[in-house]
């Protein structure tokens, strides 16, 4: 029991004497609406109490830092023996540009380094396929082959600095890139570490970043798992995201469970392919959460987050290591709650998120830059949106203790409401034979595509608000200053790419995709030959082209 | 007996698979009454445009978040065109920021939503713009 | 050139609009439907049938890039369901279809049911002449198996396939309900998945239960692997093919063919008959308020159907110039 019998019994009669109260008044002043919700939708009452959270444990549910069920947190001393490290996504035009937004950072004192690509690259084209006219460097840098990694690194301490990486489809690609680039700069693959997004589960489910089917796609990312574990041990091989599905429309519920059901699809397809113990890689897997604009929902999530993937960890999957029992994840502030009007005004939005991430004990954290609705952030913009996480880090007092909000009747009866409701979405996907499965009937598609559709009428008939949008609305608009991707840049980049195929071997090419098409037809790990191809100048385009003519190409299913 | 409809085709074109203004105006447009195409992502503009024609649609709803769309709006017009069907409308939609707008017009989209814009308001501009056949 | 010889010569633009007069209800369309009809009665059209969600538009995709290979101009005919609410719809099917959609011997169409008496079935037999009198040496169309309509479609071609896939529940039930008698080939879609043995047991103890077949023609059964199985699932496209092809050469050799035309004339027939005569008169009802006067009186027990039927007949049936109301 949570609350003492005394305090259980005076509240009920307190209660019923604030609800007397609260009918008199609404008899005579209505609450300006009828039904209050979460931007989720979820129904929020007027005020909690020990009620709401009478039927939990101590011990079981709550605890402290550091013990299971890490609803506070994993690590015992919080924010004070480690702030979360500010991780500002960044790319654009070439690897030289990219490159050089990466020195600005971190003489501005960012922590560690996290690289957008463009969509050729996302999807595995090389510069200048007619799948990829007019997209080179506009919403991440264009890599085709190693040349343009060894520049993207250019005097970036690869044992020093940890970088992430967005990447999906061709992850094994660019990841065998970065060994490569280690291995040039002579740092041993143990001494490196970052994250590879690696999620293709999402993708099918929101992003629609995709290449081949899911089947063969997982096979893909349990290859890096593996290939991690043996090899390159400070490596996180998987991010599993939920940021893409929230911005896809989902509610924070959804994205929670949608996130957490990819996870054990993971754990179990690297256990029964592999065999690997689940001690040996469950320690790496990292997550990835959306931060939006509902305060206490944001929070509320991901303190539910760690409690049931501690709980998946120990019950289902039986893993003893308690490292394998948490949940790490990184944050990004909601792209979708930010507006085009008035844009100023996203400064604050993004403060709100970043607070909320904060205090739902973030690893790690990006903020958006107010210009983001419009294009690649400007560096003043990123500036901004760096200084945010900077002062709530360091001027607000934020971070002097764990968990700030445990114990609070709201918060605490919201978190157990989001985590029940997850449980709910994750058995129904269980019965459904799991998310490849519940993904080929297109269920959780289908869901987030009711929410969305939902939330946006909702906005259309006010019932939500958006400042500057639909309430409080100005005529003239606001001007900032946009980051203008030059075309040229196409231009550039696909003589970069000839003079790369001038110059290579073409024999050692071909021999090492063959050998990556040999890995793929046996089902062999793939990322020894990944790495031996990118040395050999082999394309981003051309290793994938590989896996298409072995895997097959997935299509958008009809799903809407 | 004998009603038209307004058949519209949603498309986006280029990589980026962010379908979520697609798939709610794909659904807004049915909601409206429209008999809607929708095509998926990762579309080049030749298969859009043979699409449009195959399809006899009074509307293509072009959707790109990806910066791409200074290659991409104008090529579907021109394909259109080149096809002789400049009769049907191309409107766009997406992260489109205001210094792009005059190209884009002077290439021949006819309007351009961006984020913010109600679902009523497109509705209302199509069935204000367009005359059906 | 007029439209039939733009037609004739595979124009597009001109076959599309076409499609979409004849399901307007152009009164201009039907005469020029009238003029291409000597033209028409060379595609083969195969009808695809089954329930949401089977697999439908995939197969169709298969099945074109197959028909591509040999060498045949295709068409596609692809309907989907309009909302009751609004009357919009979403006609998604093409999505899967997108790879062929600049290959330019393939022509791809959606249609929406629109919910009008009849006029779904006579609108898609159209589309199909449309498609023939362009040229098309295959023309596939694919329906959602579920009502009354779209198995009126299938009266249009000339091999039925009847999709299904386990794991539906209500799969079998479909079939008995009416798809049975017209399904000349049963493919069994998402083969690998759990529950198809048990179908196919099922579908087989069925039609182990018919006596006769016409022209000795035993549907057959053909299961198709995980698209994403290659090896397998591209065997089993070519198994369907050959099914599709068989099925042909029996409907020619025990002279089944006229038969099977005669069912299509029929059905063109009785939806024409509904089209020129009963979808006017009703239109005439509702719009002068009479028939909701109708119902009224049956609830009241003042009247009954027949004798209702029977005063309208009277009424609307002598007066001569019922054509070119419906226009």
């Amino acid at each position: 029991m949570y609350f003492s019998k005394k305090v259980l019994e005076q509240s009920p009669a307190l209660k019923k004497k604030w609800e007397d109260e609260v009918k008199k008044t609404v008899a005579r002043r209505s609450d300006q609406k009828e039904r209050w919700s979460t931007v989720s939708d979820l129904e929020i009452k007027r005020i909690y109490g020990p009620e709401d959270i009478k039927d939990m444990d101590f011990e079981r549910d709550v605890g402290y830092p550091g013990q299971f069920p890490y609803l506070r947190g994993n690590q015992v001393t919080g924010y004070r023996g480690q702030s979360w490290t500010f991780r500002m996504f960044a790319g654009m035009g070439s690897a030289k540009d990219t490159n050089e937004r990466w020195h600005m950072l971190l003489k501005q004192g960012q922590t560690g380094l996290s690289t957008a690509f463009d969509f050729p690259t996302l999807m595995g084209y090389d510069t200048g396929d007619p799948h990829a006219r007019g997209e080179c460097g506009k919403c991440g840098v264009a890599i085709d082959t190693l040349e343009d990694f060894l520049q993207l690194v250019d005097k970036i301490p690869l044992d020093k600095i940890t970088t992430s990486m967005t990447i999906n489809p061709p992850a094994s690609i660019l990841w065998a890139m970065y060994c490569a680039a280690a291995d040039i700069q002579g740092v041993p693959l143990t001494k490196i570490g970052g994250t590879i997004q690696n999620d293709m589960l999402k993708e099918f489910i929101a992003q629609k970043t995709f290449m081949c089917p899911p089947g063969p796609s997982v096979k893909l990312v349990s290859d890096t798992v593996e290939f991690g574990t043996k090899y390159v041990p400070k490596w996180n091989t998987i991010s599993i995201s939920g940021y893409h599905i929230r911005e896809a429309g989902s509610t924070a519920v959804q994205e929670l469970a949608f996130t957490l059901r990819d996870g054990i699809e993971y754990v179990d397809d690297v256990i029964k392919r592999k065999g690997l113990d689940v001690d040996s890689f469950a320690p790496r897997l990292s997550f990835f959460f959306n931060s939006h604009i509902d305060f206490f929902e944001e929070i509320c999530k991901m303190r539910a987050a760690r409690r049931i993937w501690s709980t998946v960890m120990r019950d289902r999957f039986k893993a003893k290591d308690p490292r394998s029992w948490w949940m790490r994840f990184h944050t990004q502030t909601a792209g979708c709650s930010l507006t085009a009007q008035q844009p100023y005004n996203n400064v604050v939005r993004t403060a709100v998120e970043a607070l909320a991430a904060v205090l739902g004990g973030t690893q790690s954290l990006h903020t958006n830059s107010l210009d983001e609705v419009w294009c690649l952030p400007t560096e003043h913009a990123v500036e901004i949106a760096l200084r945010t996480q900077q002062i709530i880090a360091e001027e607000t007092g934020t971070a002097n203790t764990i968990d700030p909000l445990a114990g609070s009747y709201f918060v605490e009866s919201l978190t157990n409401e989001m985590e029940e409701k997850a449980w709910e979405y994750i058995e129904k996907i269980d019965a459904m034979g799991g998310m490849v499965a519940a993904i080929e009937r297109g269920f959780p598609q289908m869901e987030i595509s009711d929410a969305a559709y939902k939330y946006q009428r909702q906005l259309d008939a006010g019932e939500k608000v958006m400042v500057g949008v639909n309430k409080y609305a100005t005529e003239e608009a606001d001007e900032i200053p946009v980051l203008d991707i030059d075309d040229r840049v196409e231009n550039e980049q696909m003589e970069r790419l000839e003079a790369v195929r001038r110059k290579r071997d073409s024999k050692a090419v071909k021999r090492s995709l063959d050998d990556i098409k040999n890995a793929c037809k046996k089902g062999e790990n793939v990322m020894p030959h990944c790495i031996e191809a990118v040395k050999n100048l082999a394309s981003l385009q051309e290793i994938c082209d590989v896996y298409r003519e072995v895997y097959g190409e997935y299509r958008d299913p009809a799903m809407y | 007996m004998g009603e038209r409809k307004l058949r519209i085709m949603v498309a986006k074109p280029g990589l980026d698979g962010h379908d979520r203004g697609a798939r709610v105006l794909a659904r807004c447009f049915r909601d409206a009454g429209f008999e809607v195409i929708y095509t998926g992502c990762h579309q080049t503009p030749e298969q859009i445009a043979a699409s449009a024609i195959q399809e006899d649609v009074d509307v293509v709803g072009l959707s790109c978040l990806s910066g791409a769309h200074r290659y991409l709006f104008p090529r579907v017009v021109e394909l259109l065109k080149e096809q002789k069907a400049e009769d049907i409308t191309v409107i766009g939609g997406g992260v489109i920021p205001d210094q792009d707008f005059q190209m884009l017009y002077d290439a021949g989209i006819k309007e351009i939503f961006t984020p913010g814009a109600s679902l009523d308001s497109i509705v209302e501009w199509i069935n204000t713009h367009i005359k059906l056949s | 050139m007029t439209k039939t010889d733009k037609i004739r010569k595979g124009d597009v633009r001109t076959a599309t609009r076409l499609i979409r007069n004849i399901e307007n209800n152009i009164p201009e369309a039907r005469s020029t439907i009238r003029t291409l009809f000597p033209f028409t009665g060379k595609a083969r059209v195969i009808g695809l049938t089954g329930p949401p969600g089977a697999g439908k538009s995939t197969l169709i995709d298969s099945l074109i890039a197959l028909y591509r290979d040999r060498d045949k101009k295709v068409g596609a005919l692809l309907v989907d369901p309009t909302s009751p609410f609004t009357g919009g719809a979403i006609l998604g099917d093409r999505i899967r279809l997108q790879r062929h959609a600049e290959d330019p011997d393939v022509f791809v169409r959606s249609l929406a049911t629109r919910g009008a008496l009849g006029g779904l079935s006579k609108a898609a037999g159209d589309a199909v002449h449309v498609m023939d009198a362009m040229g098309k040496d295959v023309i596939l169309v694919e329906t959602v198996g579920t009502g009354q309509q779209e198995v009126e479609i299938m009266n249009h071609v000339h091999t039925v396939i009847v999709v299904i896939v386990p794991g539906m529940g209500d799969s079998i039930q479909a079939i008995k309900a009416g798809i049975l008698e017209v399904a000349d080939v049963f493919v069994i879609n998402k083969a690998e998945r759990e529950g198809a043995d048990k179908l196919y047991q099922e579908l087989m103890a069925m039609l182990n239960m018919v006596d006769s077949f016409p022209g000795g023609w035993r549907p057959p059964v053909i299961r198709v692997g995980n698209l994403f199985d290659k090896e397998i699932f591209e065997k089993n496209i070519a198994e369907l093919s050959n099914s599709i092809d068989a099925h042909y050469r029996n409907l020619v050799e025990n002279d089944l063919l006229g038969d099977r035309v005669r069912r299509k004339v029929t059905a063109e027939l009785n939806e024409a008959l509904q089209f020129s005569i009963l979808a006017p008169i009703l239109e005439k009802l509702i719009a002068e308020g009479e028939f909701d006067t109708l119902v009224d009186k049956l609830l009241k027990k003042e009247t009954d159907p027949y004798t209702c039927a029977e005063e309208v007949a009277k009424k609307y049936l002598r007066k001569q110039p019922l054509k070119g109301v419906a226009g």
